[in-house]
C-alpha cells in the first residue's frame, strides 16, 4: 500500500480534543450512517492529521513512483511500448495532483506538503526505493507493485472523507491499465529468449516480497489501523488486502510461466470458504530498514525530487511575476 | 489549519468539466495556476487524458461563495414541511393516478 508508513506512530496521538461533544456526536453519527464527511464539516482534529498524513503519503508515492519508470522510457524497447509508458507516467503525475488537492481540501498547503516530503518528515511507499534494474522490471512494477496498489486502493474509494474517496474513483479507473500493461509487457518477454525468460524470473524474484510488504505490517503490529478502521477511513485490514492480492496473484504467475519465490507457498483448501494460499514468512527486517531510509535508492529517489523542485523554482516564480506584471498593466490601463 | 497566506504558492482553481453536450458542467476537482489560461491547459492535462469532456470551466476557489454546513438546518430543513410540493402528496381516482 503506498500508505503503509501510516503504521508508524505519528506522536500525534496526544493531541488534545476539546471537541465539542455536540459536534462529535453528530460527527460520530453520520459515520454510522455511512455518510460522507465533507472539507467544511466540523471533523475531530485527529481525523484531520490522520487524513492529512494519508493522503500526503499517497500523493508523494504517487510523484515519488515516477522516478524507477522515468528513466526507462527512453530505453523502452519499442515506440509503442515508449507512449504505453509515457502516458503511464504522465497518469502517476495526474494522480499526484488528485491526492495533493484532496489533502489541501483539509487545511494544510501544497507548499508545506511539498516541504514536509523533501525535509524527510512525509514518508511514501518504500516500495519505491528498490532500483528498476532491467525492462522486465517494468512489467513486473506493473503487474504487482500497480496490482498491489489497486488491492488496497479500491476500498478507499468508499473512505470517509468525500474528497479522498472521489480521488480513488477516478485513481482506480485509470489505474487498471497500469497493471494490464505491465503483464502484457510481460507475456510478451516470456514468448522471447531464454535471456528474455529468465531476465522476468530475476525481476519477479526480486520484487515479489517487497510488494507483499506493500500492504504494511501484520494487523498485531499496525499502529493506527484501530482509528482508521473506527473513522471509515480503512475498510479492510493489511493482512485480510495481503492475502486477497496473494490469492489473485498465483494463478497469474502460472498462467506467465514464472516462480513465485517463496517454498512455503501452498493451497490451503482448508483455509476459509473457498480455500486461501498460504505464504512464507516476511522479514519485516527489510521492510523497516526500508522504511527508515536505508533502502538501495533512497537517497536517490529524495536527491532527484529536491533537485526537481528547485530546478523548477524560477518557472514557478517567473509565472507568477508575469502574472502580476500584467495585472498591474491592465489596472493602470483601466 | 494553514492560515497565512503563501504569496509564492499558486492560487487554487476549481475544475468543472461537462462530459458530454446536452449535460451539466460537473465539478471535478481542484488545481493551482498562475492564470485562467494555464488553470485551463492544466485542466486538460490533468482532467481530461481520456476524453472525458468536452467543454471544461474554471473558476478561482476565492470567488466561490459555500453554504455553511453549519446552518444546514435552516438552510435546507423548510423543504421538509412542505410535502404539497411533492406529487405524491395527492391521492387521486385510480382513472387519473398516472397524471
Amino acid at each position: 500500500m503506498y500508505t503503509q508508513a501510516m503504521d508508524i506512530p505519528s506522536g500525534d496521538r496526544e493531541a488534545s480534543e476539546n471537541s465539542d461533544a455536540a459536534y462529535e456526536a453528530e460527527f460520530d453519527a453520520k459515520l454510522a450512517r455511512g455518510d460522507f464527511i465533507e472539507p467544511k464539516d466540523w471533523m475531530p482534529e485527529r481525523y484531520r492529521k490522520t487524513l492529512i498524513r494519508q493522503i500526503s503519503q499517497h500523493a508523494h508515492s504517487e510523484i515519488v513512483g515516477m522516478l524507477p519508470e522515468g528513466g526507462w522510457i527512453t530505453r523502452a524497447p519499442t515506440l509503442e511500448r515508449k507512449c504505453i509508458l509515457l502516458a503511464k507516467v504522465q497518469d502517476e503525475a495526474g494522480h499526484g495532483m488528485y491526492l495533493y488537492s484532496a489533502a489541501e481540501t483539509l487545511g494544510v498547503s501544497r507548499d508545506e506538503l511539498i516541504e514536509a516530503l523533501h525535509s524527510g518528515k512525509a514518508k511514501y511507499s518504500s516500495i519505491f526505493n528498490y532500483p528498476t534494474k532491467t525492462w522486465a522490471d517494468i512489467g513486473v512494477v506493473g503487474w504487482l507493485v500497480d496490482g498491489a496498489a489497486i488491492m488496497n486502493q479500491i476500498p478507499l474509494t468508499r473512505c470517509s472523507y468525500g474528497p479522498y474517496a472521489r480521488a480513488m474513483v477516478r485513481v482506480c479507473k485509470e489505474e487498471s491499465f497500469h497493471q494490464r500493461q505491465g503483464y502484457d509487457l510481460l507475456l510478451t518477454l516470456m514468448k522471447g529468449s531464454t535471456d528474455q525468460r529468465a531476465m522476468v524470473q530475476d525481476a519477479v524474484n526480486r520484487w515479489w516480497w517487497p510488494s507483499l510488504m506493500m500492504f504494511g505490517p501484520h494487523d498485531s503490529e499496525s499502529t493506527n489501523s484501530g482509528d482508521s478502521m473506527k473513522w471509515g477511513i480503512k475498510r479492510i485490514s493489511n493482512d485480510d488486502l495481503r492475502q486477497k492480492f496473494v490469492d489473485a496473484t498465483v494463478p497469474q504467475a502460472k498462467l506467465l510461466g514464472v516462480t513465485l519465490p517463496d517454498p512455503d507457498l501452498k493451497w490451503n483448501p482448508a483455509r476459509g470458504e473457498a480455500g486461501h494460499w498460504d505464504f512464507g514468512p516476511i522479514d519485516w527486517s527489510e521492510f523497516w530498514s526500508v522504511v527508515n531510509g536505508h533502502g538501495e535508492c533512497n537517497a536517490e529517489r529524495l536527491a532527484d525530487r529536491i533537485k526537481a523542485w528547485d530546478d523548477g523554482a524560477w518557472v514557478r516564480e517567473a509565472a507568477l511575476a508575469h502574472t502580476q506584471k500584467r495585472r498591474h498593466r491592465d489596472c493602470v490601463a483601466a | 489549519m494553514n492560515a497565512h497566506v503563501n504569496h509564492k504558492e499558486w492560487p487554487l482553481w476549481e475544475v468543472f468539466i461537462r462530459s458530454r453536450n446536452g449535460l451539466d458542467h460537473k465539478h471535478c476537482g481542484s488545481l493551482h495556476a498562475v492564470d485562467a489560461a494555464m488553470a485551463l491547459k492544466n485542466a486538460r492535462d490533468v482532467f481530461t487524458r481520456r476524453m472525458e469532456g468536452v467543454s471544461v470551466w474554471v473558476v478561482r476557489a476565492d470567488d466561490i461563495v459555500a453554504s455553511d454546513p453549519d446552518v444546514k438546518p435552516e438552510m435546507f430543513d423548510p423543504a421538509a414541511d412542505k410535502i404539497y410540493r411533492h406529487p405524491t402528496f395527492y391521492t387521486l381516482p385510480d382513472e387519473v393516478n398516472h397524471m
